[in-house]
């Protein structure tokens, strides 16, 4: 490591979740050597909300930063869940699929570039429908190239968690960093509900909902890679642990036949206990790593 | 707008493939088969409904579980069995109402059901392999991002029964807070958020709209037409880099998408600037 | 949506930028620039209409006390003046940092 974070600083645990998304990105780097990129007063903001009557944001709810994580040259997007519910727009999507591709033509030129997505989303912004959706495939295909060179580490921090097509995107990653507080799921409680009905998912049951898509449940199904406190120096720490691993033998979204083996399995006839499948599919993870 | 009916899938797949059974080893709802095309053998791959299905929320042309986990396995088998020969190209029929909406889904962690499709399409982009998708119905959201939207090439039936979407109308309108007939005069004026198959195609992202008279019967003169415009695809695909690019430099998204060729930019020259700095 | 716009005198020069809050329910962002000459402009874009008044009453109060020759951007998604005012007060001691 060339550079140290000011230790000082983190005399004190720092709840990491109360940040912003600007801080949330700025926090991870080595102290003092990142830079934004496409920040709020370049003013970048989403052509289509203000047609609508929808206040646009300066960075579209999506910040960019380039700097260093334990002395190497990384890129961190943050997306703002307090914007319209972190949700992607032609803007902030773009801002994210070509961050990625810079990163890639660095690597392909030699120049170790790693990924940090921070992903606080629903998913596709609504008013800006089909291209947030076509905005997320290109993201995914972006993703797609960038972890052949580097890690691209994915953190759900919470509070409003990955949903929608963006769970994809947390899918592709090559590491999955969650809290407690955080949750990854395709389809929201109240989603689910309306278009399936209450028996099938009941959305003010909040005990089930976290019990499915919570941070403990994620890590404890192997769906997700490590489970922190909300504290700052925890993510750090993480991130700068995922960097040093490098990019996995094989991705989890590439287990095709471990995965499928498992849903075979399942007895679809019923609802399960979010917890039985913790012990099956877990195991399966932990016996993958030692081989 | 048109209801999802789920027959156009398994129509297309039949006039394109000649089969209409599910390869063995897979739900009665994934369609699989190689078939010759042109002067190429190409995989086909097809979700259709299947009131049989195992899980209760994928039983009626959603893409749940079981399909993605399938379609993964069918893309990833013509990666692995072409390694040393010439790329199959894959063609992806797309009539799919959604992702499937259950508890099991969710609890099963369908969202990697769904990546791990997309990767193996991805993948195969990657590798050489041609992908072409081909909406002949519907194609909405998380399915359409799971089973199609990794092409190089999109093309669809100018068809009003064909419609691309992120969510379904009455969701989007409560969602939005509207009603439904305001994100409908909302859609006439903001492309992004029509529901018709012509405004879609102003975003640029699609390669060509194909014209059919008769999308659920179609006569065999119809089906060759569009076994040439899928040949053609095939053919710019080999000849076009593999990546996505060519959504951004069509003529119709240099208009729609000029704010995202602007962050493109800005973003490009800020980074030049840094590692300059640095 | 509404736009509104307003101008004060001003006096002082200021060198640096600031840029705080988010447009989430009941927050506004404020993007703070210098801006050369004598005087303040502020623009706002606001989602709840028809409280010009009440955004002029908290921008009188707030130059008042502030005379920074700056451009002002709001972007506001239904704050309270109290917000509006605290956002604009951390705007400027960001600035002056």
């Amino acid at each position: 490591m060339s550079e140290q974070r000011n230790d000082t600083k983190f005399i004190n645990r720092q709840s990491f979740i109360e940040l912003n998304a600007r801080e949330r990105a700025e926090i991870l780097f080595d102290t003092g050597t990142s830079r934004e990129l496409a920040g709020p007063f370049d003013r970048m903001e989403s052509p289509w909300l203000a047609m609508q009557g929808v206040t646009p944001q300066a960075d579209d709810g999506c910040v960019v930063m380039k700097g260093k994580i334990s002395g190497q040259s990384t890129v961190v997007i943050a997306l703002e869940g307090a914007f319209q519910g972190g949700s992607l727009g032609e803007v902030s999507g773009e801002k994210l699929t070509a961050a990625l591709d810079l990163a890639c033509a660095d690597n392909e030129k030699g120049i170790r570039t790693n990924a940090v997505m921070l992903l606080e989303t629903g998913g596709v912004r609504l008013q800006e429908a089909n291209l947030g959706l076509a905005s997320i495939a290109e993201i995914m295909a972006s993703i797609l190239v960038l972890r052949r060179h580097v890690p691209v580490i994915c953190i759900i921090a919470g509070t409003v968690g990955c949903f929608g097509g963006m769970s994809l995107a947390a899918g592709l990653a090559s590491y999955v960093v969650m809290t407690r507080e955080a949750r990854l799921g395709m389809n929201g409680p109240e989603v689910i509900e309306q278009t399936s009905g209450v028996e099938e998912f009941d959305s003010s049951d909040r005990a089930l909902i976290w019990a499915i898509h919570g941070g403990e449940q994620r890590f404890a199904m192997g769906l997700a890679d490590a489970l922190v406190e909300d504290d700052a120096q925890q993510m750090v720490e993480a991130v700068q642990s995922f960097i040093a691993k490098g990019v996995p033998a094989v991705h989890r979204s590439s287990e095709i036949a471990l995965y499928r083996s498992h849903i075979a399995a399942l007895d679809a006839s019923r609802q399960w206990d979010p917890k039985e499948l913790r012990a099956i599919w877990k195991a399966d993870v932990a016996t993958e790593d030692t081989q | 707008m048109s209801e999802y009916k789920g027959i156009r899938g398994a129509v297309w797949f039949k006039a394109l493939t000649g089969q209409s059974a599910p390869l063995s080893g897979g739900p009665a709802s994934v369609l699989a088969a190689d078939a010759p095309l042109g002067n190429d053998t190409a995989r086909f791959l097809c979700v259709v409904p299947n009131p049989e299905g195992r899980f209760p929320c994928a039983r009626h042309g959603e893409v749940g579980l079981e399909e993605a986990y399938t379609l993964a396995t069918r893309v990833r088998e013509v990666i692995h069995e072409d390694n040393n020969t010439i790329k199959r190209p894959i063609i992806a029929i797309v009539d799919v109402k959604s992702q499937a909406y259950g508890r099991r889904e969710e609890t099963a962690g369908i969202f990697l059901a769904a990546a791990a499709a997309a990767d193996a399409y991805g993948s195969a982009r990657l590798a050489g392999h041609p992908i072409i998708t081909l909406v002949v119905g519907h194609a909405f959201s998380g399915a359409f991002l799971t089973h199609g939207y990794q092409a190089n090439r999109l093309l669809a039936f100018d068809d009003d029964g064909v419609m691309i979407h992120a969510m379904h109308k009455a969701a989007a309108a409560r969602i939005t807070r509207r009603s439904v007939e305001s994100l409908e005069a909302l859609g006439k004026t903001i492309a992004p958020l029509s529901y018709h198959i012509r405004d879609y195609a102003k975003l640029g992202l699609l390669h060509k709209l194909l014209h059919v008279e008769n999308p659920e019967d179609p006569p065999q003169q119809e089906i060759q037409a569009v076994q040439k415009e899928l040949i053609t695809a095939i053919v710019d695909t080999r000849n076009s880099p593999v990546d996505l690019r060519s959504r951004m430099t069509s003529p119709g998204a240099l208009d729609m998408r000029k704010t995202s060729i602007q962050v493109r930019n800005l973003l490009e020259t800020q980074w030049a600037e840094i590692r300059h700095a640095q | 949506m509404e736009k509104i716009e307003f101008d004060y005198p001003a006096q002082h020069k200021v060198l640096k930028r600031a840029h705080v809050g988010v447009v989430g329910s009941g927050d506004l962002e404020v993007l703070l620039e210098p801006l050369e000459g004598d005087r303040a402009h502020v623009s706002i874009q606001t989602s709840v209409d028809g409280f010009k008044d009440t955004w002029k009453a908290v921008l009188d109060r707030f130059f008042a006390k502030y005379d920074g020759a700056v451009r002002i951007e709001i972007h506001d998604a239904g704050a309270t003046p109290g917000s509006v005012l605290l956002r604009l007060e951390q705007a400027v001691e960001v600035s002056q940092r």
